[in-house]
């Protein structure tokens, strides 16, 4: 039944970057205002009218970054009376999608915006070390686990061993991916990739491969919530939350449940589509955190598109291509578009914009319901987010 | 950037762990109520949830339970292990625990290999538990 006050999305902006960097000249939380500005007035809003604030990011820790919707909050220059700085990893945003809808239904605010920053490429802040060799970590840091891609690797290991899925399976999903960002005119990695080229390209953590990685890539993003009653004085169409969940299990690897599966998905997705009223077959498009493209493999078989074990055999055939059977990250993923260190602001923003009918060459014909899965930590968390043109 | 290999912060819940190790013993918590030992040390039990634990010596045996080969360091202080052998073990008592399989052949290292504990002294504070294929 339809309430006044079910949540919507009506803004949405992402910053523009070229060879993986920012182009406008400010700093991290430059960046993150100016795609905030840019999703309010999308939608026919001011900054001044934001009073639910949500963020997660890396910067500023330690430092102003340890508060960080207080420290975005002032920059904006704004007096949230509803925040959310809830960091899961790079799923943040799908649960702060799920908190600003609660929110708004609860009436505790009427505007949201949910914010994300980086400029890890700029800084060229990456590299393969662990986390500090602390608490939990101090079990796991001092042995070299090439982080985070090691945990992945070990997963990518462990489901070879059980299920036998391949190298030539995970190689799959980046080829279907790069098709998509060859149709997205901002993904960053756009020249033709077969799986000869991922399976030849330099092994980094045994058994996957560079270009079984994600992109190291600045990026920012920025949705902004309202209630159904009052998208409809808005400039945009809204995009209406109809579902959620999120779950998570350890951060430590060697504390992950069962490494060949992906347990916070497995919850999250039940949950989201439960509460949206949901099957899989009216799910038109499906947006899912691709760290790794074995995190893809996995959360396909979590979320129950195929059966656990069956995942190899369901990107086969690359029936996740533009064209195929399972249209998914269309905008070229984490793996060929951007990937500024927690990517899944962009999965939202594709979804929103797919369900839009916004996505010119890459549109999937009569997108009406999209999944975006977000998977953060080393996958530690999931949140899943069902959204459906209104 | 540090090339110095980062050393545990030992704390209250893992001093008894790292003293052991030290003196080239597995010392792991087991609980007094639900009879499990698990890993890594907490003041209460994960299982059961509680707190009458103690430090118990374990055979540092187990089996391989994923691994991976890092053919590219966790940062500028691994660079001279590459290749190297990061593996979660198994241990005959239940828990995992990540560690490092010491061995000229990394190649050799499968899922389900047998292994046992081998200590490797890496400060007057830090003995590491690695391990080595039986």
């Amino acid at each position: 039944m339809k309430n006044g006050r079910d949540p919507v999305i009506v803004g949405l902006a992402d910053a523009p970057i070229e060879d993986g960097k920012f182009v406008t000249k400010a700093s991290v939380l430059g960046h993150a205002a100016l795609v905030a500005k840019a999703a309010v007035e999308e939608a026919g809003l001011k900054l001044s009218d934001v009073d639910g604030l949500l963020t997660a990011g890396m910067w500023g820790v330690p430092g102003p970054g340890q508060l960080p919707t207080v420290t975005l909050g002032e920059y904006l220059n704004i007096m949230p009376t509803f925040v959310d700085g809830t960091n899961i990893g790079g799923s943040a945003f799908e649960a702060h999608v799920a908190h600003a809808a609660m929110a708004l239904r609860e009436g505790y605010c009427e505007v949201a915006l949910i914010v994300y920053s980086s400029d890890q490429k700029s800084l060229r802040s990456r590299n393969l070390g662990g986390r500090p060799s602390v608490l939990s970590m101090q079990h796991e840091t001092p042995y070299g686990m090439p982080t985070p891609v090691g945990g992945y690797a070990m997963a990518a290991q462990r489901h070879m061993h059980e299920y036998g899925s391949t190298s030539e399976n995970l190689a799959e999903i980046a080829v279907a991916t790069r098709k998509w960002a060859q149709l997205n005119p901002a993904a960053t990695r756009r020249d033709p990739l077969t799986v000869d080229d991922v399976m030849s390209s330099m092994m980094i953590s045994e058994p996957l491969h560079l270009l079984d990685c994600c992109l190291v890539t600045d990026g920012a993003g920025a949705i902004v919530m309202t209630t159904a009653e009052r998208a409809k004085d808005l400039k945009t169409k809204p995009i209406a939350v109809k579902g959620y969940g999120e779950a998570h299990t350890h951060w430590a690897v060697g504390e992950m449940p069962d490494l060949a599966r992906l347990l916070p998905a497995q919850k999250a997705g039940e949950n989201a589509m439960k509460m949206a009223g949901v099957t899989h077959s009216d799910i038109d498009v499906v947006e899912v955190y691709d760290s790794f493209t074995i995190t893809v493999l996995l959360t396909l078989e979590a979320l129950g598109f195929c059966k656990i074990g069956e995942g190899g055999d369901f990107v086969s055939g690359q029936r996740t291509a533009p064209g195929g059977a399972f249209p998914m990250n269309t905008n070229g993923g984490g793996l060929s578009a951007l990937h500024p260190g927690m990517y899944g602001m962009f999965l939202l923003i594709e979804a929103s914009r797919q369900l839009r009918g916004d996505c010119g060459d890459r549109q999937v014909a009569g997108a009406e319901t999209a999944l975006v899965h977000g998977t953060g930590g080393t996958l530690s968390s999931g949140a899943t987010v069902i959204l459906q043109k209104d | 950037m540090s090339t110095e290999k980062p050393l545990p912060v030992i704390d209250h819940d893992s001093a008894p762990y790292w003293e052991a190790a030290r003196e080239g013993r597995l010392d792991i918590p087991l609980c007094g109520d639900c009879g499990k030992h698990h890993f890594y040390p907490r003041a209460i039990c994960p299982h059961c949830h509680s707190d009458n634990l103690k430090f118990d010596t374990v055979s540092g045996r187990g089996e391989v339970h994923t691994f991976t080969i890092a053919r590219r360091p966790a940062g500028p202080a691994f660079a001279d292990d590459v290749p190297y052998v990061v593996a979660l073990i198994e241990l005959e008592e239940g828990p995992r625990m990540m560690s490092r399989v010491q061995t000229d052949d990394p190649e050799s290292v499968r899922i389900g290999a047998k292994v046992e504990v081998t200590f490797v002294k890496a400060s007057d504070e830090v003995t590491f538990p690695y391990f080595r294929m039986t």
